[in-house]
């Protein structure tokens, strides 16, 4: 039973926040940490989310908006189930980054901060990852495809888009 | 799966595990893992600290500091509890060597991070990884509970009297936290804004307690030097520069990757021998040694340049953090810095106006230059622009932007008149898009 009495999340993610207040010296710290296990659960940092960990840190919701306004992986609006976050930061663009964003925004259909129609998913272009020797780089949510060429981006869709497939048959079942 | 690659000039050290399954704790015990935290469990703090000071491992961050110095700065008592704050955030373009420590080698940091509570008398330890690096999070979090199993962290570790508590964090995507005192700010749970020093966080750090911060190639490198003993350690290195270090080669070269070569390496070589020479044997144009803050080299700079701390700085640039980017003779620099200025013009923090408006102003300024219709006084202006935004912030992101634009200018003046009054970019290629707004 989560200490809040009426949480908007999973139970196991209402589990793991009760943890997570009590893992550092200050419970204030559990903030950012959990802002991101939230908008994973949620899809992003909507009102209540705000509210409810708002509440569980004991600061204003203000306090939660000023900080999480800060950081650019926290959104206040939804993403696409896959968010796709394309790299064109120097290491990439020198070996093709820019390539990849186009061919993924005319396979797409959308510009980035685009959503497609069906909600399934979001391009982004973004800053350095982490993976310059093996660029160029993206990331779809938190998963690498790295080492990229503009002929292997319909692959990477659609194996995403199979993978949501396989996820609704589950969800049916 | 970011690719390993190897090379016959390699002394690994920091690497010597990567590829080895090192990530459980079985087999990182079996390749000789914790004999160091329990050898400096033995030895006390002095030892630890006389033994990273005779190593002459300086900070693998960016800054060049001698770990062993930073240590000794944190007061024997304190009223308030002490910290050692690993910065995993690494976030400077063209950097990606932590990334691997935490995928093959997370007991090395966690054993290091131990071995540096025991020199400063901390009890807790914090490893933060920025938040990008979600799936490396999750190795580090098993390997940190599989060590508290192994009764190596928690209450009276390795049997003895001492307690010691590591505890993760992850950030949620911002380059500043990656400075030291925005990083402490960060893991309060607040935005990250750097702090005014003094005090230094070996005085005043996290919760207003001493704290060490060190980047995560300097603490997994920790218990290697303990294994090896410091004097073998320090004379891999050059003078006051000891050991290796992790060069992330990447830009325009045959075989980009991230390779463990000892200080001093001729960058010339890195190039040519270790990274097979520039791609598609096209000419080497510049070089950016340490991430994207450095000022930019020439190849006629790079002929005899040793890559340790001194040598790039006397060489008018930075070893900074292991980043080595290599740029063809295809490549438009009045682009490539647009691409790097954007980056800082993204990720300053806004709290120094001198960053703030002048990484916006740089931005504005290369845009419009990049599109042909630059100006010459658009030339001096960024000059003048960027040397006002030396040392006068907070962190030294302002300088982050300011160096390599500087040098952009410089070097390249004559890319960036062939910009001026709408001519086209000379390097525009058919079908490729050109970069406009970042």
């Amino acid at each position: 039973m989560s200490s809040e009495s009426k949480t908007i999340f999973s139970p196991q993610l209402a589990a793991r926040f009760d943890a997570l207040v009590e893992k550092y010296p200050v419970r204030r710290s559990a903030l950012i940490p959990m802002l991101l296990y939230a908008q994973d659960e949620v899809g992003y940092l909507s009102d209540a989310v705000i509210a409810e960990v708002a509440r569980r840190i004991g600061i204003t919701e203000l306090d939660v908006r000023n900080v999480a306004s800060y950081y650019s992986l926290l959104r206040f609006k939804p993403a696409g189930e896959y968010n796709i976050q394309v790299c064109t930061n120097i290491c990439c663009m020198l070996r093709g980054g820019y390539e990849i964003l186009e061919r993924f925004r005319e396979e797409l259909g959308v510009d980035p901060k685009g959503v497609t129609a069906d909600g399934l998913f979001s391009l982004e272009e973004v800053e350095c990852i982490g993976a310059c020797s093996w660029a160029p780089a993206i990331q779809v949510n938190y998963d690498f495809h790295d080492e990229l060429k503009p002929d292997l981006v319909p692959g990477i869709i659609d194996g995403y888009r199979s993978k949501a497939k396989a996820k609704g048959k589950n969800k049916n079942a | 799966m970011p690719r390993l690659v190897s090379h016959p000039d390699e002394f690994k050290i920091v690497s010597r595990r990567f590829g080895q399954g090192a990530a459980q704790i079985d087999r990182y015990i079996e390749l000789g893992g914790y004999e160091s935290a329990k050898k400096c469990l033995a030895q006390g703090p002095e030892w630890i600290i006389n033994e990273m000071k005779a190593s002459n491992l300086r900070g693998r961050g960016g800054a060049g500091f001698s770990t062993g110095m930073k240590w000794s700065f944190v007061p024997k008592q304190s009223a308030k509890p002490k910290y050692v704050l690993v910065n995993g955030d690494e976030s400077e373009p063209g950097t990606c060597k932590d990334h691997l420590i935490f995928l093959h080698d997370p007991h090395a940091v966690i054993e290091g991070t131990i071995i540096a509570g025991l020199a400063i008398g901390a009890k807790v330890g914090f490893i933060y990884l920025r938040g990008e690096y979600r799936y490396l999070l999750e190795i580090v979090e098993k390997a940190v509970a599989d060590a508290y199993l192994k009764g190596f962290l928690g209450k009276k570790i390795f049997g003895t009297d001492t307690d010691f508590d590591v505890i993760t964090q992850t950030g949620a995507g911002a380059y500043e936290v990656g400075e030291e005192s925005a990083l402490m700010e960060s893991l309060e749970g607040k935005r990250g804004i750097p702090r005014i020093k003094p005090p230094f966080p070996a005085v005043v750090g996290l919760y207003g307690g001493p704290t060490i911060i060190n980047n995560a190639e300097t603490i997994a490198t920790v218990p290697h030097i303990i294994a090896m003993g410091a004097t073998a350690y320090s004379d891999v290195g050059t003078q006051r520069n000891g050991g290796t270090r992790l060069f992330c080669l990447s830009g325009h070269v045959e075989h980009p990757g991230v390779y463990e070569l000892p200080m001093g390496y001729n960058l010339k070589k890195m190039i040519y021998e270790v990274g097979g020479g520039v791609a598609g044997g096209r000419k080497l144009k510049a070089v950016v040694p340490g991430g994207s803050s450095t000022p930019v080299l020439l190849p006629e700079e790079i002929e005899n340049l040793g890559m340790d701390f001194d040598q790039v700085g006397k060489a008018g640039s930075m070893l900074g953090s292991g980043g080595v980017v290599v740029i063809d003779d295809q490549t438009c620099m009045v682009e490539f810095a647009l691409r790097t200025i954007g980056f800082y013009q993204h990720e300053s923090c806004g709290w120094c106006i001198p960053c703030r408006e002048g990484t916006d102003w740089l931005k504005k300024s290369l845009t419009r230059f990049h599109a042909g219709f630059g100006t010459a006084a658009d030339i001096s202006n960024m000059q003048y622009l960027a040397e006002n935004m030396l040392g006068r912030t907070f962190c030294p992101l302002g300088d982050a932007a300011a160096m390599p634009t500087i040098a952009f200018l410089k070097k390249f003046r004559k890319e960036f008149e062939d910009h001026l009054d709408g001519k086209p970019c000379p390097y525009a290629k058919e079908g490729v898009p050109q970069l406009t707004v970042v």
